[in-house]
């Protein structure tokens, strides 16, 4: 047997270890120098420690962009969008899975290839119908277009689990006299939590990562989320240094809050998602 | 029998309606406005085919489609190539000789950019990438580089290369954690009888860890290609597809052409050629999965 010396082992781990860190340096830095004062940074540059915590530059940033109200936003429409999207994927996938309705085949390939039909050609007559049904520029229109296409995913992953779902259990809850609607929501759903949990914590993840359609359907700084209206900061250039890294810290920590949180479901779900 | 299998259907009836007014009925309309004239405002005028036509003489369109070949670079087949190999010593090197806990904390690592959205990854890295002050730069003039200090997203030359590595450094994550789960379902006994042969970690990788994970290659690149060509956010927030147009992408171009120049006719156009594109890829990507997953 040929085993590695320990020699040979600890310059592998070095290597992938310093890469890991290439990896995470950028946050390191950013959560860094957003606590330095703009006299400190522009003394002593981004790559000093810094002397003491000073939180100004956040608290003004936070209060100029109304950071709360974004949140808000951010999380109703992620939220909703989540829980919507995994009703609709659920009542999809019944069918498609379970029900193995006639032309299903078909019906799947609609929904996979509609998945993949790039926002940009449904960016502008989106923001046109909804200017005409008055929704233009409110969280529900941008709610109503991401639980449709994020529910295309769902319906996708979704029918081929439901179509692995043991036949028996449902025969027995048919010959009790259970309906379809009984069996979906005592049997199927329960069954399934696993899987509809990783599809909530995509759905709201990928929802509040989201920036083509918000940009364009929500303007108004009360409805903007925190991704748009980062984004069209930025885009501005008018933001200073300080500014930016504030902005930067206050974009990643809710992100680095679901990573902590989900990180599980997570990795476990992009594994689902890719097999199936 | 029949009818009783066929009442499944109503459960389709909310999600294919839904489906029709979100997504079947705007695409659609797309289509068709890109064979017309118009401002956004009016009614618009028929034109036949004239915006595709003026397309193929349109060299920023042009330009928009080469840079997407740089995307795909960057986003699809760097990652993957990189994924393969950090997911191969990751799962088959340090997980075996320095634990599996050490390998999770790792992957997590390149996973992190992953959940960030793409719009605060752009700000991360123009405030790293900044021509002055910025934490690159300073970091060259520290350790006595001062001469490579550049104008990372300003400069026409470098500004499409730098695009190009932030995109690796936000997509590495998936193919990595997609690879670690395909290679979770390969049979240890594979790779045991490999080592006990004398096979090295390279002949393991080529002749056990490629093969086994086909299936999960393939989808990874389609998903990627995809997602390159149809990447907005970081140009948006990066660059806005300057300087001079050095990093316009597709889906920028058509957002400027709807929404800044008002010529929503033609940048229907764009995004329908766009579409095409990424169908046609979708299928493609599809068809080599399902036939990876037969073998």
């Amino acid at each position: 047997m040929t085993r590695p010396t320990a020699l040979r082992r600890y310059p592998v781990l070095l290597a992938l270890c310093l890469a890991a860190l290439f990896m995470v340096v950028p946050f390191l830095i950013v959560a860094v120098n957003a606590v330095k004062s703009p006299a400190e940074y522009s003394q002593h540059g981004p790559l000093s420690l810094p002397h003491g915590l000073y939180l100004d530059g956040l608290k003004d940033f936070w209060q100029r962009v109304d950071f709360t109200r974004k949140l808000v936003n951010s999380t109703l429409i992620s939220g909703s969008v989540a829980l919507l999207a995994t009703v609709l994927s659920v009542l999809n996938a019944y069918a498609i899975g379970i029900g193995r309705i006639r032309g299903r085949t078909w019906v799947l390939a609609f929904f996979v290839l509609a998945n993949m039909l790039p926002q940009e050609a449904l960016v502008y007559p989106l923001y046109y119908l909804s200017k005409q049904a008055g929704l233009y520029d409110t969280r529900l229109s941008v709610i109503i277009v991401f639980t449709v296409i994020q529910s295309a995913f769902g319906t996708y992953l979704l029918s081929a689990v439901l179509g692995q779902f043991p036949r028996e259990i449902i025969e027995a809850a048919r010959i009790d006299g259970a309906n379809k609607w009984q069996i979906l929501v005592r049997i199927v759903v329960p069954v399934s939590r696993p899987t509809l949990g990783v599809l909530l914590v995509f759905f709201f993840i990928w929802t509040w990562n989201e920036f083509l359609l918000p940009l364009v359907m929500l303007i108004s700084n009360d409805n903007q989320t925190v991704s748009v209206a980062l984004g069209v900061l930025q885009g501005q250039r008018l933001m200073d240094a300080t500014m930016t890294n504030a902005a930067a810290l206050l974009g990643v920590l809710p992100a680095i809050v679901f990573f902590l949180v989900f990180q599980r479901t997570l990795t476990r779900g992009i594994a689902v998602g890719a097999v199936k | 029998m029949r009818v009783r299998r066929d009442s499944y259907a109503l459960f389709l009836l909310p999600g294919v309606l839904a489906f029709l007014a979100v997504v079947i009925v705007p695409f659609l309309m797309n289509t068709g406005v890109s064979l017309t004239d118009w401002q956004g405002v009016g009614s618009p005028k028929w034109s036949g085919l004239a915006n595709y036509r003026e397309l193929l003489h349109d060299s920023e369109f042009w330009a928009s489609f080469r840079h997407s070949l740089f995307m795909v670079v960057a986003m699809a087949v760097l990652p993957t190539a990189l994924g393969l190999v950090l997911a191969a010593a990751l799962f088959d090197y340090i997980g075996k000789h320095f634990g599996t806990r050490i390998a999770a904390v790792l992957r997590a690592c390149f996973y992190l950019p992953q959940v960030l959205p793409v719009a605060v990854a752009g700000i991360v890295w123009s405030w790293i990438l900044a021509p002055d002050n910025g934490s690159l730069n300073a970091l060259l003039k520290a350790v006595g580089l001062g001469s490579w200090q550049q104008d990372w997203l300003g400069d026409p030359d470098l500004a499409l290369y730098t695009v190009m590595g932030v995109l690796v450094w936000v997509q590495l994550g998936f193919p990595l954690v997609v690879f670690m789960a395909g290679l979770g379902r390969v049979d240890p006994q594979l790779y045991e009888a490999a080592e006990l042969d004398g096979a090295g970690w390279w002949r393991r990788f080529r002749h056990i860890t490629l093969p086994q994970i086909r299936p999960e290659v393939y989808v990874v690149l389609t998903w990627c290609t995809i997602a390159a060509l149809k990447v907005f956010g970081a140009v948006y927030v990066l660059t806005k597809g300057g300087p001079g147009g050095a990093t316009d992408v597709p889906s920028y171009f058509s957002f400027t052409t709807f929404f800044e120049k008002t010529q929503v006719g033609y940048g229907s156009a764009i995004s329908t050629v766009l579409t095409v594109i990424i169908l046609a890829l979708a299928v493609l990507g599809l068809k080599l999965q399902n036939r990876a997953e037969a073998v």
